[in-house]
């Protein structure tokens, strides 16, 4: 088994078919089982309160929301350089799903700081570069709809994507040196000092672990439907030239 | 390459090329400024490194979707494709052409505007050396999205779309820089920083463009 089988969009879809199911539900399952356990199940906050519950909603989509961009990277790299084509749909298939994670992220984020910080909305480094980031997302969806042909599509946006994700850790460092910082430090990591507490470090596990499978998910069904996509346009292009 | 540096020149500086207009839109826009946020002095002075840098940077923008998609039009760019010159001269050329008609007469005119709007007077050597310095990346940047863009049939505001963001991090170093004269602070490390960005950008996206173009042609 290798990714190189899956190139061939027959074997992906036949492969993918059980798997989907299997994984909705279990994401399904986690987040509830997660979300549950962490709004009702864990002390509030000494300092924050009950407001600290939304941490199972914003770091996992925070997470996410990095991490689908990433993907997009490893995906059109791999577009451009074997030309794998399920590789360059998936990636265009991840992007409305990180637009989405990112929005998550921000209005969770927003909703938070207003008890907390006083305020939905601050110029600090992490909102910003994460507004980049949404901005970065925008870019390389419009680049998409925007050219017809699909490889050349499919190749514009993997450079775009390549570039622009230098750019983008470019303008997370950049940040750092036109504000100083009001958002807290990273709420995981894997040296363990810097942990949130236990209580809330069990439940965030599982809510993150169900979003990666949700992600997963979401993005092998927009890979199917963009590859049916594909498939309805060549059918049609065989009709119309069987036709003129 | 020297050749096509200069018929880019040429074609820029004559008629309808757009030489000038990048200069009025710049001025256009730092006099609209006072009008909306109003004439005091000492607002416009502590506001006036960003607005030059932003206006600079629009105005480097209008001219962007000329690089290239004139020559893809009549089928010259097709030629420099084929010509012994490799693609990523022909970006390179372009870009550079493209900074010395818009990026370079901004930078010269910025302190000027400065003035009408009261910059204090330690930052205007800064204000200069980083528009100098931070327009050739804008150049660069936007030869970039001007070749991903040049198939796109009025792409202009795509291109916008997709260069803005890439300006982020020049824009930061650039009216950091500025600010932090103005407010008498060490400057040092945001201007080499704005210095490696330029550096960076010449290094690598002509490589870019010029594979992108590649795909458009193709």
């Amino acid at each position: 088994m290798s990714i190189w089988e899956y190139a061939n969009p027959k074997k992906f879809m036949r492969t993918t078919t059980p798997v989907l199911p299997w994984l909705f539900v279990s994401s399904a399952v986690l987040l509830l089982v997660a979300l549950i356990w962490g709004f009702f199940f864990t002390p509030e906050d000494y300092r924050q309160g009950s407001t600290v519950k939304i941490i199972y909603l914003h770091v996992p989509s925070a997470l996410m929301a990095i991490n689908a961009w990433l993907m997009m990277l490893v995906a059109s790299l791999i577009w451009l350089v074997r030309r794998h084509h399920v590789s360059a749909l998936a990636a265009k298939a991840a992007a409305p799903v990180g637009i989405a994670m990112t929005i998550i992220a921000l209005l969770t984020g927003a909703i938070w700081g207003k008890p907390m910080w006083g305020t939905y909305w601050a110029w600090d480094p992490r909102l910003t570069s994460f507004l980049i980031l949404f901005l970065f997302y925008l870019g390389y969806v419009a680049l998409w709809s925007a050219i017809e042909d699909p490889d050349t599509a499919a190749d514009l946006t993997s450079v775009l994507c390549i570039v622009g994700s230098v750019f983008a850790l470019l303008s997370r460092y950049a940040v750092n040196f036109w504000n100083q910082g009001l958002h807290q430090g990273a709420s995981l990591s894997l040296d363990k000092e810097e942990n949130v507490a236990d209580v809330f470090y069990h439940p965030l596990l599982l809510s993150i672990a169900g979003f990666v499978i949700l992600f997963l998910g979401l993005v092998l069904l927009r890979t199917r439907s963009e590859i049916r996509m594909r498939r309805a346009h060549a059918l049609r292009a065989r009709e119309r030239r069987r036709d003129g | 390459m020297i050749a096509l540096f200069w018929r880019d020149l040429k074609l820029a500086v004559r008629a309808g090329g757009g030489f000038g207009l990048a200069l009025a839109f710049f001025l256009i826009v730092v006099v609209l400024v006072p009008f909306a946020v109003g004439p005091e002095a000492e607002l416009l002075g502590r506001i006036a490194p960003g607005i030059l840098w932003i206006g600079a940077l629009l105005a480097a923008l209008l001219s962007l979707d000329r690089i290239f998609a004139l020559d893809y039009e009549d089928g010259s760019l097709l030629l420099l494709a084929t010509s012994p010159l490799p693609l990523e001269g022909v970006a390179l050329s372009k870009a550079l052409a493209h900074w010395l008609t818009t990026g370079l007469p901004l930078s010269v005119s910025a302190p000027l505007l400065g003035f009408l709007l009261h910059l204090p007077s330690q930052a205007y050597t800064l204000l200069w050396l980083t528009l100098v310095v931070g327009t050739l990346a804008l150049s660069f940047i936007g030869a970039f999205g001007a070749a991903l863009t040049v198939g796109v049939r009025r792409g202009g505001l795509l291109l916008s779309l997709l260069v803005l963001p890439l300006y982020v991090p020049t824009l930061i170093f650039g009216a950091e820089t500025v600010r932090r004269a103005v407010e008498g602070a060490e400057t040092t490390t945001t201007f080499l920083m704005l210095c490696g960005i330029t550096a960076g950008t010449f290094a690598l996206l002509p490589f870019a463009a010029a594979m992108t173009l590649r795909i458009n042609l193709r």
